[in-house]
């Protein structure tokens, strides 16, 4: 059954308020989650001041900023700084989004709340503990399966079927959309959440893999795939423009389909 | 090797910002379970018909007073949401849909259809001489 309530060591507390940079008046009010695993405090809300004349426009900037200028404890993980890698997905003013690409003054009114990816094991501040959301990854064996045997050169494709792929590899597996989703929140034990379902879609629609019966064999679950209510959380969510609700639906529609 | 760390849960409901689309599907999860006691009601006025007209004045009494009717306007209204809510899932599970101008104009068509189309069925029925 779903816990609405955080357990009682996650209930989030009124953290330290840092000082103003006193050089400048062009500031914008960070309120940032911060729970350090090295004392048994539960998590708390810091407020920070960015001077919005000495960084970039992005809150992966603002950031930076705090860290290097404020506070050097403050943890998050980053590393392309322009959407590709996906590192640095958070919940930025109740959205999940990439801190890189979502600007600081998106919202104008009040801080920008920042708070680690939703309803997951937090390892410090930011950073969520993601290993669940990779082993489901791996559960859906994202990689060609064939019984023919190698072609000499590769195996060949015509361009209406690579097309099919489009909007499905896309996926950096930032883990936005499925930790934007209730579902996913409730049953992410059992089940396997947008992201994991747009990649088995990517693989199902391959037309060079010779797996598609079992794979959607090894989805055919109550709780794996059909745990999705199309609540589209994920679709809003995915800072890549992909929209995982609708794969999940072609999963269930072709699995449907191949009833018939 | 230490204790294994008691790590917190990252907040979720409590920051997450509700959109439409989520909004909707509790409501329809809501009216879903409101429809298993509105049957409930149904039962009770199908025993009363086969009772006679004692048990059935008394049905009657209570349609009438006007939390019976506040019950039965809600009744309705979750019927005709949970159709209409119901029809928007059966156009996405068909795959159609998704783009987000479609997803949010099918989501506000389910929940404006759903007042509007309680409020002319009531109307029609007063119209028509019921509720007297």
């Amino acid at each position: 059954m779903a816990e609405f309530a955080l357990p009682k060591n996650s209930k989030i507390t009124e953290g330290k308020t840092w000082p103003k940079p006193t050089t400048t008046a062009n500031l914008r009010e960070f309120k940032i989650y911060r729970w350090d695993p090295d004392d048994t405090k539960n998590p708390r809300i810091d407020t920070y001041y960015v001077d919005t004349g000495d960084c970039g426009p992005m809150v992966l900037d603002g950031l930076i900023w705090i860290k290097n200028k404020i506070d050097p404890t403050l943890t998050f993980r980053r590393s392309c700084r322009e959407g590709v890698c996906g590192s640095c997905a958070m919940n930025i003013d109740g959205k999940n989004g990439l801190a890189c690409i979502t600007s600081m003054h998106d919202e104008p009114a009040g801080a920008v709340k920042v708070n680690p990816l939703p309803h997951q094991p937090v390892v410090k501040d930011l950073v969520p503990d993601l290993t669940n959301f990779y082993a489901q990854y791996a559960s859906i064996e994202p990689w060609l399966h064939t019984t023919t045997p190698t072609p000499q050169k590769e195996w060949k494709q015509s361009k209406e079927d690579r097309a099919k792929l489009d909007g499905l590899y896309e996926c950096i597996l930032c883990a936005c959309c499925s930790t934007a989703c209730p579902s996913y929140w409730w049953n992410s034990d059992r089940y396997l959440g947008p992201a994991a379902l747009l990649q088995a879609n990517r693989w199902v629609s391959d037309s060079r893999d010779e797996a598609t019966g079992e794979r959607l064999d090894n989805l055919e679950d109550p709780f794996r795939l059909y745990r999705c209510h199309t609540i589209m959380n994920c679709t809003k969510a995915c800072p890549k423009g992909l929209n995982p609700a609708k794969a999940i639906a072609e999963l269930k529609k072709k699995m449907v389909e191949r009833q018939t | 090797m230490p204790a294994r760390i008691d790590r917190p849960l990252s907040p979720h409901l409590q920051t997450y910002r509700m959109t439409l689309t989520m909004a909707l599907s509790v409501v329809h999860r809501a009216t879903g379970l409101a429809l298993y006691a509105g049957t409930l009601l149904l039962v009770w006025w199908l025993i009363a018909a086969a009772s006679g007209p004692a048990a059935y004045a008394q049905l009657q009494a209570f349609a009438g007073s006007w939390i019976g009717r506040l019950i039965l306007f809600g009744y309705t209204w979750a019927l005709v949401f949970h159709l209409l809510s119901g029809i928007r899932y059966l156009i996405w599970d068909l795959t159609y849909g998704f783009e987000a101008r479609e997803r949010e104009w099918l989501t506000r068509a389910a929940l404006i259809g759903s007042i509007v189309l309680t409020i002319l069925l009531w109307v029609l029925v007063f119209a028509m001489g019921g509720g007297r």
